[in-house]
């Protein structure tokens, strides 16, 4: 799909208030109405899980109470998460195998040195977000982010492209959070008894462990989902 | 009286409305995409909102982590339904679903 493409499509695309829309028209802003009333009359004191969150805080590890819910009270729902990213690239090249690798090296020699430079320093910002997020706000979807858009950056500016497939070391990023995850959750099965149930000594190295690999899987996810698509060599098209 | 938080929550609402509204009334792939995105941009803003427990309180953590969770998911969801819009793109030569007026 080039760019110009886009741009005309949604240039002439009927945008005209025909009578299906104004009907979907009411019926939106009916639902938009509804919902704004239940928000205005919305109860102050409702049941919240907050006090529950806070008070087991010195029990979790971390001091962060975003990173305690994600990471140690509601884990399993963060090991589906993080599975359901890798299922997202398993789709995209399932999807459009033939995809073309439209980046070109930039003309100018600054943009690649750039992002070169930038790789090992952003790698370093993820790593801090990451630390951090045990106490305060960052952690592994902060740094994974980051690690991301360098990734992204990286393919843009075509320092560096896959050939033909990905190779093996970008797979094991991809598949990193989802294996740390699943050893952990195995692992702790059998010693504490209790799926992603961990003693609470160790909490803050298993949770960083765990953390560090789902970082570096998020960061390459993202930037393998701006590739899009399986990348093939240029003479097989 | 309503507080900055209630009209988040509003904006928030008045976003997913907007979404929607989009999503059903735009035949375009892309569109649909976008509506989508500025649909969850909506539900993030009323989760952000709903935790705010006034200022001696610390924020619910859950919905926080609901929000960081879903940004993520939500970014991997639409690099997918990009890649199928290409993918339909190619196969039809249209990325826009047909009308009732087209078929």
């Amino acid at each position: 799909m080039q760019t110009s493409d886009i741009d005309r499509a949604l240039q002439t695309d009927d945008t005209r208030l025909t009578r299906p829309r104004l009907f979907v028209l009411a019926l939106t802003t009916a639902l938009i109405a509804a919902l704004a009333t239940a928000a205005l009359t919305f109860p102050d004191n409702v049941g919240r899980l907050a006090p529950l969150a806070l008070d087991s805080l010195p029990r979790s590890g971390v001091l962060n109470p975003v990173t305690a819910v994600l990471l140690n009270y509601r884990g399993y729902d963060t090991l589906l998460e993080v599975a359901v990213l890798l299922l997202a690239i398993v789709g995209v090249w399932a999807i459009a195998p033939t995809a073309r690798v439209w980046f070109k090296t930039p003309d100018t020699p600054v943009l690649a040195t750039f992002v070169r430079l930038l790789l090992p320093l952003m790698i370093v910002v993820a790593g801090y977000m990451l630390w951090l997020g045990a106490d305060e706000p960052g952690g592994a979807f902060q740094g994974g982010a980051v690690l991301g858009g360098v990734g992204v950056l990286w393919v843009a500016a075509a320092v560096w492209l896959p050939r033909r497939g990905h190779p093996f070391w970008l797979r094991l990023l991809l598949g990193a959070g989802v294996a740390a995850f699943v050893i952990a959750a195995v692992g702790l099965l059998f010693l504490t008894g209790g799926l992603l149930q961990y003693p609470p000594e160790q909490a803050k190295t298993v949770i960083l462990v765990i953390e560090g690999a789902a970082m570096f899987s998020i960061g390459a996810t993202l930037a393998v989902l701006f590739i899009g698509g399986y990348p093939r060599r240029e003479e097989e098209k | 009286m309503i507080g900055t938080s209630t009209l988040y929550t509003l904006a928030g609402i008045l976003l997913f409305g907007m979404g929607l509204y989009a999503l059903i009334a735009y035949p375009h792939l892309l569109r649909k995409i976008l509506a989508l995105n500025v649909m969850g941009v909506g539900i993030f803003m009323v989760l952000i909102s709903i935790a705010y427990q006034g200022p001696t309180q610390r924020a619910d953590p859950v919905p926080h982590a609901l929000v960081i969770t879903g940004i993520v998911v939500a970014v991997c969801a639409t690099g997918l339904a990009l890649t199928l819009a290409t993918r339909i793109q190619a196969l039809t030569g249209s990325a826009r679903l047909e009308t009732d007026e087209e078929a």
